[in-house]
């Protein structure tokens, strides 16, 4: 039977490419307009693109935190991509203080615009692996080091704690949480789905965990 | 990471290429299958370009992005005949990642701030077509260049930035089709003279001309007729540019 992948859908955010490449990988992608629908699915996703006060707004108007909880809690995976990774966060500072889903402890802070690089950060950048933690168990089990991932944002994630931090990506001097991980919750800021056989292998290995 | 970008100008459902954006001649084969072997070989981007997309309608061309978004899974920018917010939310919503507009920002360049502010400047390509005039100065024109003005391209360029575009796509009219090479005159002045990517497009031939490109400051390099033709291919290409020491996207397949 194939895997049910919910996607919430918070109007906010390309949800077809990300449908797309779960039907690509044989699994049964259901878009999620409604928190009790969750019950449903087998791996939750949590896309977007935008604004963190605009995302979690929508996120808190249609009641989806406490299902999100609730999901979290079976011990089923759970993944946010970009604005849905940082939404994972405890507080972001876009436009104003914003409290996240607190699921990771950290906050959102945006790139520094002092570099010689552009902001928004519209690229292909690598990851690497901190030393403390293992790859192993986690979304990136099938990916090499230094791979290359797409990227498109103005903030990055900084968690409180450094094993919640499953990837690391260089931006000029600063080195931010390219991924983030705990438990059965993990994150990406790069887009898997606008990533080619790299990008897909990692919701491949979602599906599988 | 400096990418390579394959462009495929549309008109209907199939695949054209002109010659300074004119004199369109119709490749033989489905645009998607074009679009999937350079997805293969490692496109870091695609561009579709609906060439008459003010004259006929825009199904055709939904269709294609349709196709393209499920088997092709690369950053997609589609342009043509964008000229409200309802095109843009309609292109993206049928699988497109970002838009390129060119004949309404030259038009009315406060479509580039709407854009950007209702759907980021991450999705906000300004598609500039520059062609030098008698006097060797660079000049903006549009509607698929037919229709010329006294715009500087230079001062245009920094407008659009300022509009709020979150990237330029600067194609060469001179240039175009002709497989003569990259104009890096043109790429240097917009790139010295702005902030955001800078995607440089026309008269690409070899794999030499993408360190012409990027060498002149353009972060991406958009390629048609040499790929349609198979004058080369992006697997030559990347292998070039990292043997020249410029960094590109890896994949494996």
């Amino acid at each position: 039977m194939k895997i049910n992948v919910g996607i919430i859908d918070y109007k906010m955010g390309n949800l077809l490419s990300l449908s797309r490449a779960f039907m690509h990988l044989n699994a049964n992608p259901v878009i999620i307009e409604k928190p009790d629908d969750i019950k449903l699915v087998d791996i939750l996703v949590l896309p977007g693109v935008g604004a963190f006060p605009d995302g979690m707004k929508m996120i808190n108007e249609n009641h989806f935190p406490g299902a999100i909880n609730d999901f979290i809690k079976t011990g089923k995976n759970f993944m946010g991509i970009c604005l849905g990774m940082q939404m994972m966060l405890s507080k972001g500072y876009e436009h104003k203080e914003t409290s996240g889903l607190g699921l990771i402890e950290g906050s959102v802070r945006p790139l520094p615009n002092d570099t010689e690089l552009k902001v928004p950060n519209i690229n292909w950048h690598d990851i690497s692996k901190p030393e403390i933690v293992s790859w192993d168990h986690s979304i990136l089990k099938n990916t090499k080091e230094g791979s290359n991932f797409y990227f498109v944002h103005s903030f990055y994630t900084e968690p409180e704690f450094k094993e919640n931090i499953l990837a690391e990506t260089h931006f000029g001097s600063l080195k931010f949480a390219s991924a983030v991980k705990k438990d059965n919750v993990f994150g990406t800021q790069f887009h898997p789905e606008k990533s080619g056989n790299k990008g897909l292998r990692i919701l491949e290995t979602l599906l599988t965990l | 990471m400096k990418r390579v970008i394959a462009r495929l100008d549309i008109k209907g459902n199939r695949l054209i290429k002109g010659v300074h954006l004119e004199g369109w001649r119709f490749l033989t084969g489905d645009p998607n299958d074009f679009c999937k072997k350079y997805y293969t070989d490692g496109a870091d981007e695609i561009l579709y370009v609906d060439a008459v997309a003010s004259l006929y309608n825009r199904d055709s061309l939904k269709d294609i992005i349709r196709k393209t978004t499920e088997n092709v899974f690369v950053p997609l920018t589609v342009g043509g005949g964008i000229r409200t917010i309802e095109d843009v939310t309609e292109i993206l919503r049928s699988g497109a990642d970002k838009v390129a507009i060119c004949t309404q920002a030259v038009k009315t360049p406060e479509i580039i701030s709407k854009v950007a502010d209702k759907f980021g400047s991450q999705c906000m390509v300004v598609s500039i077509q520059a062609k030098k005039d008698q006097n060797g100065n660079y000049k903006i024109w549009y509607d698929v260049a037919r229709e010329k003005t006294e715009i500087n391209v230079v001062e245009f360029a920094i407008k659009v930035e300022e509009l709020g575009a979150g990237e330029i796509l600067l194609t060469s009219v001179d240039q175009e089709g002709t497989g003569k090479g990259m104009d890096a005159e043109l790429i240097k002045m917009v790139t010295e003279a702005t902030k955001i990517p800078v995607i440089a497009c026309g008269g690409f031939a070899q794999p030499s001309d993408f360190k012409v490109a990027i060498d002149g400051g353009a972060d991406a390099v958009a390629i048609a007729k040499a790929l349609h033709y198979q004058q080369t291919n992006i697997l030559a290409i990347k292998e070039y540019a990292e043997s020249v020491g410029i960094k590109i996207r890896q994949d494996e397949n």
